[in-house]
């Protein structure tokens, strides 16, 4: 029921839909519940309606934050190497 | 595929895992739930138990909407498909969880009526549109997720003017149940299930935003981590949900920062306020009736609203006794603690809810994590004897 999927807007069509790309495959979708969409947004699909744009700044945040933490862990064992 | 791919790095969440190994205390325990079904459905598929030291224990909570549902809400959407002639639509999961009697949709329909299987509530719009003689009935459940793309339909269909669309509405409320968790006697007064935080919901927050959990972070002391569905994204909330344990804080925080801001979509909470109302109670299957965890369609939408519509009969219904669905929702009993679970019960042949839905505890754990307890149970042979009585 939940599993919802990031999307990327391909088209904007009438009526407050908009055509997708789903991992190849195009689908028309409703985006009558998120304001200000354009070409190119990435939005979560959920049971044909987009819920939300996925903010890409903040995904790159979160990533950052994960490489960070091998970064740091690799910085731990080369001064634990070094002693 | 962008936004996904890079949440599955396997080589970043053994990183991850290693952290959370390091940072737990080695003589406690780490109770922690996470709510969604979409989190169980994460953390089976990716064996993410596997990777987390033994202090950690992930209790599944009740947070599938199909799993959910009472027996009797299913037995009047069989009623409205096989006594009232509609064309019943409704989302695939919903197609095979039993009713009274082990009567399901799927069943009423090779029994002559017309279910039809929907991926969205704008199917069953078109399909409203090109029947104009025949009553077409929207089964809606769900949680925050699923109620906006309701709402938006109810508009529309007043926009077409359709005379013959309408929805059985089951939508309920998710911070309604999470109190319940927390308030039931098995929590608060047993200590059968000490709960140290929770994962919270990744999509019901992308519309319901990071501020309704404040209110648990604050009067339950229990720390809350909003987290996203890839397998690092549940890595990362366990790691943060750690440190709030060991720091002694409990504080509601965003991990999936790239959809979940503090107040929401306000947009489709606005259209979902506007279209909906609370009902005084919703009967949840395991949580019992729930004060004001459901919604219902409001009166001025009225002609859309299937159960004022038609009349439908009301029966109390009793699960299979066996069944330890109740208990599994609430985190106080596991999959395999149930007698019916991979035997009479599997997902070809469901009894309970829980093995319906691909979120559901059992289904989850059947598809992916029953040939790993085989094996503790190969290697301890002691353990048979545990379980069996």
């Amino acid at each position: 029921m939940c599993l919802a999927i990031p999307v990327r807007v391909e088209e904007l069509q009438d009526n407050e839909m908009a055509l997708v790309d789903i991992g190849g495959i195009r689908k028309s979708i409703s985006i009558a519940l998120v304001e200000n969409v354009v070409v190119g947004d990435y939005v979560i699909l959920h049971v044909g309606y987009a819920l939300n744009k996925i903010d890409p700044q903040e995904a790159e945040r979160t990533l950052a934050l994960f490489a960070e933490m091998g970064d740091l862990d690799q910085i731990a064992n080369d001064a634990a190497a070094q002693l | 595929m962008k936004y996904v791919d890079e949440f599955r790095d396997g080589e970043r969440a053994r990183e991850l895992a290693q952290k959370i190994g390091q940072e737990v205390a080695p003589d406690r325990l780490y109770h922690l739930m996470e709510f969604c079904g979409g989190h169980t459905h994460a953390i089976f598929r990716y064996g993410i138990p596997d990777l987390l030291p033994s202090q950690i224990k992930m209790i599944h909570g009740p947070g599938c909407p199909v799993c959910v549902l009472p027996i009797v809400r299913i037995d009047s959407a069989i009623e409205l498909a096989l006594d009232h002639g509609v064309i019943l639509c409704t989302y695939g999961d919903m197609m095979r969880v039993p009713g009274s009697r082990k009567m399901s949709l799927l069943k009423a329909r090779a029994q002559g009526a017309d279910v039809r299987m929907v991926y969205s509530i704008l199917d069953a719009l078109a399909l409203a549109q090109n029947n104009p003689d025949r009553d077409v009935v929207f089964f809606a459940i769900g949680f925050e997720t699923t109620t906006p793309p309701t709402a938006m339909a109810i508009r529309q269909a007043e926009r077409l003017k359709l005379e013959n669309f309408s929805v059985f509405c089951n939508h309920v409320l998710t911070p309604s149940a999470i109190s319940t968790i927390l308030e039931s006697p098995e929590v608060r007064e047993l200590g059968t299930l000490p709960l140290d935080g929770f994962i919270g919901p990744a999509h019901v927050s992308t519309v319901i935003g990071s501020q309704p959990y404040e209110y648990f972070a604050e009067e339950y002391q229990s720390p809350v981590v909003i987290a996203g569905f890839e397998p690092l994204d549940v890595l990362q909330a366990i790691l943060m949900l750690v440190r709030q344990i060991n720091e002694g804080r409990a504080e509601v925080e965003n991990e999936f920062t790239r959809a979940v801001t503090r107040d929401g979509n306000v947009k489709a909470k606005k259209v979902v306020a506007d279209t909906f109302e609370m009902r005084r109670e919703f009967e949840w299957r395991g949580l019992g009736l729930v004060p004001y965890s459901g919604l219902k369609i409001k009166s001025n939408y009225a002609r859309f609203d299937a159960e004022q519509r038609f009349t439908l009969k009301r029966r109390s219904a009793q699960e299979n006794k066996a069944c330890e669905c109740p208990a599994i929702l609430r985190g106080v009993k596991t999959p395999r603690d149930c007698k019916l679970f991979g035997t009479v019960c599997t997902p070809e042949n469901p009894i309970g809810s829980c093995m319906v839905s691909s979120e559901g505890a059992c289904a989850a754990h059947y598809s992916y994590g029953r040939y790993r307890d085989q094996a503790i149970i190969d290697d301890k042979p002691s353990m048979i004897k545990t379980s069996s009585t």
